[in-house]
């Protein structure tokens, strides 16, 4: 089948219950999602379908045809996603190992909230679990990142108006 | 993990079969005040073109010193270094400490980047590979573990830093023409004289083909421009991008994924089994019997795991089934009643017990589960030569002797290539290499480059665990309310038994891991008949340190103990420490930091209450005071909510407080997971709980604000990576008692 990841296509040969983390990890090499529980219960594994933050350990791969997959590596050039940039500030990485789920739960969150209280973050980003307990600089950097996005929304309509 | 001064020189010997050799504690004294010295040791091995590397390492009775040529030697082959220094100025540090999280990868280097007075922005960091010049310079084997990196290393990597800086600037003055090196400066990756300057990366290839400095001066700690300062980690942007490797993600040409059923008890062997179904799953390759169960080799992980659940396999189950955690708690409470091995003791504890009412109590600790965020895996690839590992692992020395002894190869003939891991906390540092040797018996019986990938309920089910533990404790009370007497019994298995570590680290039937920070407990001098003594039960379940290790059930049972008799004698809880503790103790300092920065007995908002520990651990002296209250309703009822965490820590000078301050907030959150939620069971021999719905583990919403910090101080270095996680569990018990009345006496915390 085919699959719209990152917006290249590729065409994978994949039984149709495989999860999607499978296929992105060992069928296309995209090793940047990672696998912690295998049933959406730590979230290591968040990727977007269509704009959306999806559990790719428990998606089988059939569903997703004409879909549009993002995963850590299609979200921004060389880490200048604002949340990238923002988690460096904060110097928010431990292990590193859930943080790229973190990430992604983050940027779902700021689009449909863009200035998040210290609640809707908690409540967003409750269902990734993070070993080393990063959460207190996550909640930070998730703070910084709205900010960041804010001050590029403003820069782009300035840019706009001259 | 081991404490300090701990010399496993025996270990060492007992586990090399080649190269014999016997550690050396580092012994540098206390602090900044390391000195450079024993130069006759040194030697130099010119090279001829560019680049150059140092390194100099302690261990060995031998200080060497290898100037080598690094263009030559694209792949890292022993002789190796710590430093090179690139043409194009580069910097690259070989981190001989594995990046768990932890912040070696940034803080190592700045200990070295700082004596190197190089340009901090050219630092690249590598892991080294596993060889004698990587060894712990106090244990002997190359690993991390015991939150003794950064004391450890401190006096070596400076030394290797000022090494090389002092090469450059001998390189500079020969390229001028200048009768000495006095004159010359360094700054930022450059040397300097007078008008003149040039690169570190210009003198790389002449400061290579030198001899070796006789004397090296060292900074003084007001010169420091990177140790002590807020430095950010180097591994962000790797880590934000996806682009990290971790051993999960190492990939190699023909590589199969296996996974394996293992045993489904402690001690459980297969009989047989039938394969039929599994190796009709698209993509299995291979069905095969090896020493810790059946693997299922496929192209992918998800045809090795759909392999597996199609397996069919009988087992002998053993005497292994018969094991449940009601079982252990009625053996353990029966062993309680009686005295144990005895650990520590003066006066006559049962005498003046008898004399006094005594206030009794018994503490309770589960298994645990380090639940890593990576599952264990490793990939092993068997060659002509040797044999490749590429895996995140603490414990490279032991892994590698481990393999060699497999395959019948010389250590050196065992590559171990570190990735980043996804998390440690004592679990990829294993004794037996157990997800290492597993990996390679499966490349060995398959003839094929293997990754070995667990699933969560592989990690959760499969063993080694923080042991349980039980601890009765007894206490009379002195006229001033001081305890008069102290009866500590500890019931627990033993980490280190039937490894190759038990000769050097079990005394006199001690494992000194089961009762640290219990016989050493600070209290003890202040009490004058006390009495510390330990029962070792043997079973099938495997055990292992866990973050902190017997601190973490130590510190939870002392801080308790010592509140219930601050509340016995009808005083505050901060008193009563404080008057038992001598005033200059750095566990008094760390308590009256974070009392003053609480503010302690002050009002708190209506519905809180606060909750004292203070634990020394690993070198170190963490106190912290909790703000919680108890809210819910209905099935919720009677949640512990902890608010605020203000966290005061004495770990000697300073390398890097962010990354203090980011092992505090993980200590905390590690053991207040531990406190609230974490536990294993088992029932017929089985574990009863297997991800993370079950196992439950701390999550963002319940993450307290934590304030963290640091005792100005020049004492004795201590570590970082533990000692957060001991006083958190009995802080908020504290304060449960003191917002409930309700003394819980039993992890994870559960109000009546």
């Amino acid at each position: 089948m085919k699959l719209d990841v990152n917006g290249r296509e590729h065409e994978v040969d994949a039984p149709g219950d495989m999860p999607l983390l499978w296929v992105l990890r060992d069928l296309i090499g995209l090793t940047g999602t990672k696998f912690g529980c295998g049933m959406a219960q730590c979230g290591a594994c968040t990727v977007h379908v269509d704009g959306v933050a999806m559990r790719s350990c428990v998606t089988p791969v059939a569903t997703l045809a004409g879909k549009k997959i993002t995963t850590i590596e299609g979200i921004g050039k060389d880490g200048e996603h604002p949340v990238q940039r923002a988690w460096i500030e904060a110097d928010v990485v431990q292990c590193g190992y859930c943080q790229s789920g973190q990430i992604m739960t983050a940027v779902a969150l700021l689009k449909q909230k863009p200035q998040p209280t210290d609640a809707d973050i908690d409540a967003a980003m409750s269902g990734n679990i993070c070993r080393c307990g990063t959460y207190q600089r996550i909640r930070a950097a998730v703070h910084r990142a709205a900010a960041l996005t804010a001050t590029a929304a403003v820069g782009e309509e300035v840019s706009h108006v001259a | 993990m081991w404490r300090e001064g701990m010399n496993l020189s025996e270990v060492i010997a007992s586990m090399e079969s080649s190269t014999a050799s016997r550690a050396q504690p580092a012994a540098e004294g206390k602090g900044f005040k390391q000195t450079a010295s024993r130069r006759d040791f040194l030697k130099a091995g010119a090279a001829a073109s560019a680049g150059l590397v140092v390194a100099c390492f302690l261990p060995l009775g031998a200080r060497r010193v290898f100037a080598q040529d690094v263009a030559k030697q694209p792949a890292p082959i022993p002789p190796n270094a710590f430093v090179r220094i690139a043409p194009d100025n580069s910097v690259t540090v070989l981190l001989k400490h594995s990046e768990m999280g932890q912040g070696v990868w940034t803080s190592i280097p700045m200990v070295v980047a700082d004596e190197l007075d190089c340009d901090w922005s050219k630092v690249h960091v590598e892991h080294a590979p596993a060889a004698p010049e990587y060894r712990h310079t106090v244990f002997g084997l190359q690993m991390t573990g015991g939150s003794t990196s950064t004391w450890e290393s401190f006096a070596q990597l400076r030394e290797a830093g000022a090494m090389a800086r002092a090469l450059l600037i001998a390189a500079a003055a020969k390229k001028w023409n200048l009768a000495g090196t006095t004159d010359c400066r360094t700054k930022n990756g450059m040397v300097f004289c007078g008008d003149k300057k040039a690169s570190y990366g210009e003198l790389a290839e002449a400061a290579a083909r030198l001899p070796m400095p006789t004397n090296v001066a060292l900074k003084k700690p007001e010169e420091f421009r990177l140790i002590g300062k807020p430095i950010k980690r180097l591994d962000s942007k790797a880590k934000v991008t996806g682009t990290a490797e971790f051993g999960i993600d190492v990939k190699r040409p023909g590589m199969l994924i296996a996974t394996i059923a293992r045993a489904p008890v402690f001690g459980a062997k297969v009989k047989s089994f039938d394969a039929t179904k599994a190796r009709t799953v698209p993509g299995v390759v291979d069905v095969m019997q090896v020493p810790s169960g059946v693997a299922v080799l496929a192209k992918h992980f998800w045809a090795a795991k759909q392999g597996r659940d199609a397996l069919v396999v009988d087992w002998d189950l053993g005497p292994g089934a018969a094991i449940s955690t009601s079982g252990l708690r009625a053996e353990y409470r029966k062993a309680a009643q009686t005295t144990g091995t005895v650990a520590k003791k003066a006066g006559d504890v049962d005498a003046v017990l008898k004399a006094g009412k005594v206030i009794e109590a018994e503490y309770e600790v589960p298994f645990l589960a380090h639940a890593p965020m990576e599952p264990l895996n490793c990939t092993a690839e068997i060659g002509k030569d040797g044999c490749d590992i590429w895996t995140g692992t603490q414990f490279q020395g032991v892994d590698q002797m481990a393999v060699a002894k497999l395959l019948g190869l010389k250590p050196e003939q065992v590559r171990i290539h570190t990735t980043f891991l996804g998390g440690g906390f004592g679990r990829r540092a294993n004794p037996q290499s157990d997800f290492i040797v597993e990996a390679v018996e499966v490349a060995k019986a398959s003839k094929q480059t293997v990754k070995v990938v667990w699933t969560r309920e592989d990690d959760i089910h499969g063993g080694y665990y923080r042991p349980m533990w039980l601890s009765r404790l007894r206490a009379t009370l002195a006229k001033d309310g001081k305890p008069a007497a102290w009866a500590h019994t500890i019931v627990g298995q033993s980490i280190i038994a039937g490894t190759p570590f038990a000769g050097a680290m079990i005394k006199d039937g001690i494992d000194g891991s089961s009762v640290e920070g219990a016989a050493d407990a600070p209290y003890l001098d202040a009490v004058p008949a006390h009495r510390v003594d330990l029962h070792t039960p043997s079973s099938p379940i495997t055990v292992l340190w866990w973050r902190s290790v017997g601190h973490s059930h130590t510190g939870f049972v002392v801080e308790s103990f010592v509140d219930e008799l601050a509340h016995a004698a009808k005083q505050d809880p901060l008193k009563y420490r404080q008057a038992l503790l001598p005033e200059k103790s750095r566990e008094r300092l760390a308590l009256d930091l974070a009392a003053e920065k609480f503010g302690w007995g002050k009002a708190l908002p209506k519905g809180r209450a606060a909750g004292i520990a203070v634990h020394a651990s690993f070198g170190s002296y963490v106190a912290q005071i909790v703000e919680v209250s108890v809210e819910g309703n209905g099935p919720d009822k009677g949640r512990i909510k902890v608010h605020r965490v203000v966290c005061a820590i004495d770990c000697g000078p300073v390398v890097n407080p962010l990354t203090i301050e980011a092992q505090m907030q993980s200590g905390i959150a590690f053991g207040l997971g531990a406190a609230l939620h974490s536990e294993l069971t088992l029932k017929d021999g089985k574990v009863e709980q297997s991800n993370f719905h079950n196992y439950l583990v701390l999550r963002a919403n319940e993450m307290p604000k934590v304030e963290v910090h640091i005792v100005p101080s020049t004492d004795r270095m201590g570590g970082v990576g533990e000692p957060g996680t001991p006083p958190i569990a009995p802080a908020v018990a504290n304060a449960v008692f003191a917002a409930t009345g309700q003394r819980l006496r039993k992890l994870p915390l559960r109000l009546a």
